[in-house]
């Protein structure tokens, strides 16, 4: 759910960075951050365990322009990934206004990604949301490992509908802020539509 | 997007300012923030300007989501109030309208019986003003004119990934 601040001319929008543990959510947000300069982005916040595994969240505040002399902020959060700590999940997908699910490349991790898929559904539906009328990119992560899974079988499986999609390597910032940009996109074009009535 | 946005204009935040401002001084404390419970900052009082305020938006919101969880498992609808003590500095945070949070921080100049006494009666005010906000978006909705984004072209969407 969006807020726009007429006050301080400013509109704030949400991205939640779903998918399976070490999928590589956080180092999205890592890279993202090391690549943003200071002026436009606030400090990274990681509550995660002694090893570095997400307990709650990843938080960053990024800043990308100005549309109409509106400063656009967006604020991206990851989710934990591990099974066990869906209740956090949940809670971090409240007021979201675009979902970036990262996919696990890895054949043997398949499984667990279609688990997240499903898993990222439902959650949704608790809050109220559809995946199909939200602003929603797939990321396929990982892509330069050995043991990557076909890009076609993997879009069969998890991008059924034809969403904007990226090959990415997170580690290196491959396809990173594709993935963000296309994301930023849908959210605002959804911000214009709705803007508009329905 | 579900949710109706949050859209707050200029004689919105001077009312919420208002509240804050007397807050401040009628509960001696450091500084006030406003925060949506979706962590965004809607507005700040106090002397404690310059610090990081995106930073405490975002933590008070995960912290709130998070008791609230906690009290649908015990079988609570939420817990409204919260109380952090420090060495120094303390928090008062409190859940005003259902969707708004509170954040009060004081130290010894200020007393929790007092910040809760004012607290009282100042979320009350914002619980008012936060309805007004509420209609006034859903009329705005219902006319179309809700956001300043209804105008932008697509141009103006990719010119912001020009660079």
């Amino acid at each position: 759910m969006s807020f726009i601040n007429y006050s301080s001319r400013e509109i704030n929008c949400k991205i939640v960075y779903y998918g399976p543990g070490l999928c590589g959510k956080t180092t999205n947000l890592q890279f993202i951050y090391s690549k943003t300069s200071p002026e436009l982005k606030g400090k990274m916040i990681s509550l995660a365990t002694e090893t570095e595994r997400t307990l709650f969240f990843d938080f960053l505040p990024l800043a990308l322009g100005q549309i109409r002399g509106f400063k656009t902020r967006f604020h991206l959060y990851t989710v934990p990934g591990q099974v066990f700590y869906d209740a956090s999940r949940k809670l971090i997908l409240k007021g979201v206004d675009g979902v970036v699910f990262v996919a696990d490349s890895q054949i043997e991790r398949m499984e667990a990604n279609l688990e997240s898929v499903d898993n990222l559904k439902i959650n949704l539906k608790e809050q109220g949301y559809e995946l199909e009328k939200i602003p929603y990119v797939v990321q396929y992560n990982k892509r330069d490992l050995p043991n990557a899974a076909p890009l076609d079988e993997m879009r069969r499986l998890l991008n059924p509908t034809g969403v904007p999609d990226f090959e990415a390597c997170a580690n290196i910032g491959k396809g990173v802020f594709d993935t963000l940009k296309a994301t930023a996109k849908g959210v605002l074009t959804d911000l214009k539509r709705l803007g508009g009535g329905r | 997007m579900i949710d109706t946005p949050l859209v707050m204009y200029d004689d919105d935040h001077r009312k919420i300012l208002a509240v804050l401002q007397r807050l401040v001084r009628d509960a001696n404390a450091k500084g006030i923030f406003l925060v949506d419970k979706n962590g965004q900052l809607v507005a700040e009082a106090g002397e404690m300007r310059g610090i990081d305020s995106t930073s405490l938006a975002s933590l008070t919101a995960g912290n709130i989501a998070a008791t609230g969880g906690l009290a649908k498992i015990i079988g609570e609808e939420e817990f409204p109030i919260h109380f952090h003590q420090g060495q120094r500095d303390n928090l008062h945070i409190t859940l005003v309208a259902g969707r708004i949070i509170l954040v009060v921080v004081f130290d010894e100049r200020s007393s929790l019986g007092l910040v809760r006494l004012r607290v009282k009666k100042a979320g009350a005010e914002l619980g008012h003003i936060f309805e007004e906000i509420r209609k006034k978006t859903e009329r705005a909705q219902a006319a179309g004119t809700a956001s300043p984004f209804a105008e932008i072209t697509d141009d103006d969407i990719d010119n912001l990934f020009s660079e």
